[in-house]
């Protein structure tokens, strides 16, 4: 029997095509000619081509949950004996369905700028749907003509598929794709807003405010995204790192910064009308290092799980409608930035300053692991050498960065905008914070040397100090600002924090994740443990103070694999004797995947704020005796609570009031007068 | 008196400048202390490698020259391009997917005895994958002999075998 799904599916995505050229060129013009009927139809064909892509991929998805092996690409990555939520996963787990994915969420982002920014001039909405309906042009010529997902075998199909790949078959995976490509595809919205924007010649404060939600939103997502990347690599590969300075991971890092860059220009453009043409020059570049990354990750010049694709012709059109996109933007930024005056002036000692020194730093930490990325595939394009870039190239460039971005991060907040005097910032609290900050650092890091038994480390003293620095500082802003409210409005010091801006609690928040991220990883990279040694079942391993006792192997089927599953138990020791038995259970696997012929590695993981402990399966040596890596990682969970910290950050950022839509209700309400006024004022 | 817009824009350049040249001074210095090349294990039997200097080797593992001490997880192997092998020592794990006449790249120092102190060693992501530097060490030599093993690959597939 064979199934029609996939024509259906195959045919929406072809209708696709004609609605997005339309969503590209109808608003524009009818922005334009000032045709008004024209200038509206930005929702409605949006609309539309969310609905066909939402079609096109729920019969994709319905042919892998329905094992219909006559699409090549269900019978290349998926297998009856999958379960099926990783059938769901694997939808997006290969080359075609990323790309599809991608183009929905594009479609997605679309309809809510569509819907949700009813309240943009109608010019300025029609050229922004137009933009992103471009882009959407772009894609689908993609997908139709290279990476058609649909493409069929109905005269021999398979009886079996060949499986996903066993690394992707896992939770993180799920999810990993989708919140990264959220964000990515994110900051084409910004990238619509700056290119509408140029031609229109609109660049406001209004034009800041509107951007911002947009990206601050693609922003956390991006960030959700990496940190479970991260953390996936560090359970799954079975190597205990959590970051490699691997090429697609800093595809995915690259933007990140551009955004956080841009998130930061963008204050100061809604607040002060000043870096107008940066923060549009951000925006292009946000969107086209997500292009870039694209372009990296699914052109397979890259080793790696993630490049599917090793097709030139797919490389070369990325490539293309990469030079395309961000050619043309420089060129529409190059004829119109000139005609872009800064609004206000601003002294060296102003909130301005600092957030265009925080702008610097992120741009050469930007600059950083683009050359270090892009060198290796240059040489090779020239055919000078085949070269990789160590990972110690980008920890000796980017560490010193930080620690520059935080301290100008810690002061900033306590600037005002425009200019201040210098006598009122130095007797700010800062003197009493780094106290205090040394402090902690010095009994931090004497604890810790105790504890794991090692030298002073000077490393995680300047992290400590750093990190608590930070946070000491941003919490001090927010309680000062709270107290001068308080006392200004005579009420309760409880009272003042809650009258704190929400978007002002999200800066409060990120900027803390920052410090909390950067706790995990100087103390991480100080006091991790690791032993690699050869175990049969009785054997004991003493390391960082547990008693790691292999005390069973067993071999167990799973629904498409065998495992041989290993079982520690793992008790703190105290003077070389066990304190409470081996209560902690550690069972990492080693699986055997049938469809693929894959061995893969389950590391066994106990996590705790203060530390984790890890255990993996190397090889089989002879028998019942295996090659096992221990590893006792402190403070490691820090660096994902960090990230995750951001990123709530954010979400209070975009759920600020001053961004809340306004609700059709409150029409005669004074907001509309509100925002006029700001915008007289700019 | 400079005129504040154009002294706020001379301090922005200044800015760009100072940053510009700065990083460009450090991003070479650390690029060029841990740029790692490749060499074919005939260029290093050609004796074109560095000795005692961080390089990368990749080709395919000699099939029976895989040796594990199982006490201190020791373990040394050949690695091939058919026209040259290079013997590599590297202690600890070895990745999933090393296997026999597989490929694999390893990281690390060449000796004076032109034996391969490996750091660190990576296999293949997947069955069918092959890392392009060592599909491009293989170029030309026996590049018939990892054909048949994707051939074999897809012999062994299931959905052929109906």
């Amino acid at each position: 029997m064979i199934s029609v799904i996939p024509e259906i599916g195959h045919l929406a995505l072809l209708l696709c095509l004609p609605i997005a050229t339309a969503l590209a060129v109808l608003p524009m013009a009818g922005a334009a000619a000032s045709w008004h009927l024209l200038q509206r139809s930005g929702p409605l064909l949006s609309s539309g081509l969310w609905l066909f892509l939402a079609v096109a991929f729920a019969c994709l998805t319905y042919s892998f949950l329905h094992d219909d092996f006559s699409v090549v690409l269900v019978a290349q990555h998926s297998n009856t004996a999958l379960p099926s939520y990783y059938k769901f996963s694997a939808v997006w787990g290969n080359h075609e369905g990323s790309l599809l994915l991608w183009v929905f969420i594009l479609a997605s982002w679309t309809l809510a700028v569509a819907y949700l920014g009813k309240s943009l001039p109608p010019d300025m909405h029609a050229r922004v749907l137009a933009v992103l309906g471009g882009i959407a042009v772009g894609f689908l010529l993609f997908i139709i003509f290279t990476s058609n997902p649909f493409e069929r075998n109905l005269i021999s199909p398979p009886l079996e598929g060949n499986d996903l790949n066993p690394l992707l078959q896992d939770i993180g995976l799920i999810l990993h794709p989708p919140l990264l490509y959220i964000g990515y595809v994110g900051f084409a919205v910004a990238f619509a807003f700056a290119i509408a924007a140029l031609i229109g010649g609109k660049l406001d404060a209004a034009w800041a405010r509107w951007t911002r939600p947009w990206t601050t939103v693609a922003w956390l997502f991006l960030t959700v995204g990496i940190a479970l990347g991260s953390w996936w690599a560090y359970y799954e590969l079975g190597w205990g790192g959590w970051w490699f300075w691997d090429p697609v991971e800093n595809a995915s890092f690259m933007p990140w910064l551009a955004g956080t860059a841009l998130i930061h220009s963008l204050a100061a453009t809604e607040k002060r009308g000043v870096f107008r043409s940066w923060t549009v020059l951000l925006a292009i570049l946000a969107f086209s290092l997500s292009l870039l990354g694209t372009f990296l990750v699914r052109s397979g010049i890259l080793v790696s799980v993630h490049a599917f694709a090793s097709d030139p012709t797919r490389g070369m059109f990325i490539l293309l409608f990469l030079a395309v996109t961000v050619g043309g933007s420089l060129l529409l930024y190059a004829l119109r930035a000139p005609t872009i005056k800064p609004l206000a002036t601003f002294k060296l000692l102003s909130r301005e300053s600092w957030l265009l020194i925080n702008n610097s730093l992120l741009a050469v930490s930007l600059a950083v692991v683009l050359i270090g990325t892009l060198f290796p595939l240059v040489m090779s394009a020239l055919d000078l050498g085949s070269y990789s870039v160590g990972p110690p190239y980008f920890n000796k460039l980017f560490l010193p960065l930080m620690v520059l971005l935080m301290l100008f991060m810690g002061v900033a907040p306590y600037l005002n905008w425009k200019h201040n005097r210098l006598t009122p910032v130095l007797v700010r609290p800062w003197y009493m914070v780094s106290i205090v900050a040394l402090g902690i650092a010095m009994l931090a890091v004497a604890l810790l040397s105790q504890r794991y038994v090692t030298q002073w480390r000077f490393g995680a003293f300047i992290t400590v100090a750093l990190s608590s620095w930070l946070l000491l500082m941003t919490l001090t802003h927010a309680g000062l600002k709270a107290r001068r409210f308080a006392s200004a409005k005579n009420s309760s010091a409880w009272q003042g924090l809650a009258s704190l801006s929400r978007s002002y609690w999200g800066m409060v928040v990120a900027h803390s994740g920052i410090a909390v991220m950067a706790l995990g990883i100087g103390l991480t990279s100080s006091y991790s443990v690791q032993k690699e040694l050869a175990m049969s079942p009785g054997a004991v391993a003493d390391v960082a103070g547990y008693r790691f006792v292999l005390e069973k192997l067993e071999d167990v089927k799973g629904p498409n694999y065998s495992a041989t599953i290993a079982s520690f138990g793992v008790g703190r020791l105290s003077d070389g004797t066990l304190v409470k038995g081996l209560p902690i259970r550690l069972q990492p696997e080693k699986r055997f995947y049938y469809a693929a012929k894959n061995v893969m590695t389950e590391a066994g993981i106990h996590g705790r704020l203060t530390r984790d402990l890890y255990v993996s399966l190397g090889d089989s040596l002879e028998d019942e005796r295996w090659a096992v890596r221990i590893y006792v990682k402190p403070f490691i969970r820090c660096i994902w609570l960090g990230a995750l910290m951001m990123a709530a950050g954010g979400l209070l950022v975009v759920i600020d009031k001053r961004y809340m839509p306004r609700l059709p209700v409150r029409t005669d309400a004074p907001s509309d007068t509100v925002a006029s006024k700001e915008q007289a004022v700019v | 008196m400079m005129h504040p817009v154009r002294k706020q824009r001379l301090m922005i350049v200044a800015v760009i400048v100072v940053g510009a040249s700065l990083a460009t001074a450090l991003v070479t210095t650390a690029l060029k202390d841990n740029l790692n090349l490749f060499y074919e294990p005939d260029r290093i039997a050609a004796g074109e490698a560095p000795v005692g200097r961080k390089i990368r080797v990749g080709g395919m593992v000699v099939p029976g020259s895989i040796v594990r001490n199982p006490e201190t997880l020791a373990v040394t192997f050949v690695l091939t391009d058919y026209s040259a092998d290079v013997a590599v020592q590297y202690q600890g794990i070895l990745p999933d997917l090393f296997a026999e006449d597989a490929g694999a790249v390893a990281t690390g120092v060449l000796n004076a005895e032109g034996v391969f102190m490996a750091e660190q060693v990576l296999a293949k992501h997947d069955e069918k994958y092959m890392p392009p530097e060592v599909a491009k060490a293989l170029e030309g030599k026996s590049a018939s002999d990892y054909k048949n093993s994707y051939s074999n690959d897809n012999d062994s597939d299931p959905a052929s075998e109906y």
